[in-house]
């Protein structure tokens, strides 16, 4: 009998690192005084989190490097995205603290909850394997279904866990299904041997038809229409820096995962799937656009706005060249730092000691609190992609990308529906200049609000499109010559 | 008629898949629920032998330790703790089966159609990255050891911590902390000598002990 060789650990320092790590915070917290386990071991979260980034950055050569046989792979592209899941959980970790402690949720399991669910979507970065893809999926969506019923004793905080739980164990099933149909018709879960394997000839009708399934799986992951009905309630239902979480993070996680599975192992067989993709994108854009228009509750707007964004980062994937990637990592960085900044304003919406979720609560505002109503217009504006911010760069980058695969119709119904979304973030804008208040918010509480806002707000300011523009593009080009 | 080694396979072969398909019929077949059990328990015996005719013993073994051990001793509990009627959950039992045969029919043919384009597509065994290790050369203990333990160490981990992530979220969603219930405090428990937890008092008749006295730092709850 052979001795096996010890697996090369060090293309998943940061996953070891996090894994350990999670469990030594679980220690911290139950051995912690009561009062004091949720504050430390929030502070020692974000700590490990900054360390995994680091280790990440650190571990950044240039070369692809695959360890465990294959299963694990680390690249360019898998850095970039890492950093983006770490920023965006390290934002919603920095907005929970006054929330949870108000709804009387400050557990400290919540911080490890969202390490855990960290250390779920690095291994979906990087995986490199229809097995470790399912594993590091199924990781990070049971970390995400508990947080969502983290608040037991609020009926639409349990709704939302179950929903979330229940759908998503349905698309589970239909991702594994599909796993099944291709590892049948090709032999292989292996990414690498499955892209040789379609390369050499066209894809037989199974393997076809199993990619389909994978792609519903992934495509309820990142709620993309038509399996996005989960979305809205789970965003409402949920408490705040956990929507803000839901929105950020596990969406640049799947959707790298998405371009993973699809440019990866499926990147030679691009007509195969190409329709697909473009029929959910426009889906997606459509939903978005017209369904937000008649929300009144910002949380809901939030989650079709998702959608839509959604819609749009899926146009870049349907180009299906690495221009395609590049615009994807680029518009999923830039819709990162609008998310964040979007939840931290909402958890500034209080009056009377009370969350405010209507969007009618911020008339006026620009009257009684001008940084915060410049705050969100900022970002808003970001949003609807008007030129000079960066919400506009990443749709010309997207779009761009469609255009030179030939996809004018996507792109036309991509820019239709963009107008069309304008209207319900102008609406905010216009429900805080121009409309009477009815009495003035409560000043921002928390620390960790006031600095995501304002940090988001900056970044997504006409003053550092400038200084940013060229060190974004550049790092998503980076990203994306993994995939060259 | 002797019998030689092969006779004797293909004889406990027969007997082996006698029972587990007579079992099979009996589980669905029977009246009381915990006799179904028990038939299942048996069908569970039997393809155990089966497993280990077909030189997978370790197969075997789980299947004796994991399903009659465990996981049949729960059906059992459930079947005798719960009241469930089974006479109700028969009722309509000839209505519904020529739409359950019709359903059952479809299954049959599209598995057979997917097989038989799985036939078609060719053999795709040169893509098979981790292929079993050889049976001639370990057994299937250590084959099995060697593929999880080993090769797909990654997955192995993974699973365990989506396992850890289960029982925090149990934990979460259902540990209630409840005000005034009395907890054993171990060290407190073991720390306490004989000389400070009981006193041997002289009671003169009709006199009784003082209560006051026998209060002790100790009793602080």
């Amino acid at each position: 009998m052979t001795q096996a060789a010890i697996p090369n650990l060090a293309p998943a320092l940061a996953e070891v690192f996090l894994a350990v790590a999670a469990m030594a915070l679980l220690m911290i917290g139950v051995f912690a005084n009561a009062q004091k386990a949720f504050g430390r071991t929030q502070v020692f979260a974000a700590l490990t989190l900054v360390i995994a980034a680091v280790l990440v950055i650190s571990g950044a050569g240039g070369a692809r490097v695959e360890t465990f046989g294959g299963l694990f792979v680390s690249d360019n592209f898998s850095v970039f995205m890492k950093v983006l899941v770490v920023l965006g959980a390290l934002g919603s970790l920095a907005l929970a603290g006054p929330y949870l402690r108000e709804h009387k949720i400050a557990r400290f399991e919540f911080p490890v909850l969202m390490v855990l669910s960290v250390l779920g979507m690095f291994i979906m970065i990087s995986s490199n394997n229809l097995m470790s893809l399912y594993v590091g999926l199924e990781l990070q969506s049971l970390a995400l279904y508990v947080l969502a019923a983290i608040n037991r004793d609020r009926n639409r905080s349990t709704e939302a866990g179950l929903k979330y739980f229940v759908l998503g164990a349905l698309s589970s099933g239909m991702m594994l299904y599909g796993i099944s149909l291709i590892y049948g018709f090709s032999g292989t879960m292996d990414f690498d041997i499955l892209a040789g394997f379609v390369a050499g000839h066209a894809p037989a009708l199974g393997l076809v038809v199993g990619m389909v399934f994978v792609i519903t799986g992934l495509a309820f992951k990142v709620s993309a229409v038509p399996f996005h009905m989960w979305t809205p309630d789970v965003y409402e239902g949920a408490p705040t820096p956990v929507t803000a979480f839901f929105a950020a993070a596990p969406k640049a996680a799947a959707m790298a995962l998405f371009v993973r599975v699809m440019m990866g192992a499926f990147g030679d067989t691009v007509d195969s799937w190409q329709q697909i993709i473009i029929f959910i994108s426009i889906a997606s854009m459509l939903v978005g656009a017209f369904i937000a228009l008649v929300q009144t509750n910002i949380k809901r707007l939030m989650a079709y706005s998702s959608i839509g964004h959604i819609g749009y980062a899926l146009v870049g994937l349907a180009a299906g060249t690495t221009a395609g990637v590049e615009a994807v990592a680029l518009y999923i960085a830039i819709y990162v730092t609008m998310t964040l900044g979007t939840f931290a304003a909402i958890l500034a919406m209080r009056r009377d000691g009370g969350q405010l979720e209507e969007i009618g609560d911020l008339a006026g505002l620009s009257k009684t609190n001008l940084p915060l109503a410049v705050a969100i217009a900022t970002l808003m504006f970001s949003l609807a992609g008007i030129p000079l911010l960066f919400g506009f760069l990443g749709k010309y980058y997207v779009f761009l990308a469609a255009w030179q695969s030939g996809l004018v119709e996507l792109v036309v119904i991509g820019l239709v529906t963009s107008v069309v979304s304008c209207y319900y973030y102008l609406r905010i804008v216009k429900v805080m200049f121009f409309d009477e208040p009815d009495g003035a918010l409560e000043p921002i509480q928390g620390a960790g609000v006031r600095a995501v806002l304002s940090i988001s707000a900056l970044v997504n300011s006409p003053l550092s499109y400038f200084l940013l523009l060229a060190p974004l593009a550049g790092a998503s080009a980076w990203a994306a010559q993994s995939f060259l | 008629m002797t019998l030689d080694a092969a006779g004797l396979v293909s004889f406990s072969f027969y007997l082996f898949a006698a029972i587990t398909v007579a079992s099979g019929l009996l589980v669905i077949t029977a009246r009381n629920p915990v006799h179904s059990v028990l038939w299942l328990i048996l069908a569970f015996f039997s393809s155990a032998g089966l497993f280990v005719l077909l030189g997978a013993e370790f197969l075997a073994m789980l299947l004796v330790i994991v399903y009659v051990g465990a996981v049949a001793v729960l059906f059992l509990f459930v079947v005798m703790m719960l009241d469930i009627d089974f006479v109700r959950l028969r009722e309509g039992f000839q209505q519904y089966l020529p739409f359950g045969l019709i359903i059952a029919g479809i299954l049959v043919g599209e598995l057979i159609t997917l097989g038989g384009v799985w036939q078609a597509v060719g053999d795709v065994s040169a893509n098979l990255a981790d292929k079993a290790p050889d049976a001639t050369e370990v057994d299937n203990t250590a084959a099995l050891g060697q593929l999880i333990y080993t090769q797909y160490i990654f997955i192995f981990q993974t699973a365990g911590m989506v396992l850890l992530v289960a029982m925090i979220g149990a934990i979460v969603l259902t540990l209630r902390s409840r005000p005034g219930v009395k907890k054993q405090n171990i060290g407190r428990q073991n720390a306490r000598r004989p000389d400070e937890a009981f006193r041997l008092v002289d009671v003169e008749s009709g006199q009784g002990v003082d209560p006051s006295a026998f209060r002790q730092t100790g009793d602080r709850e």
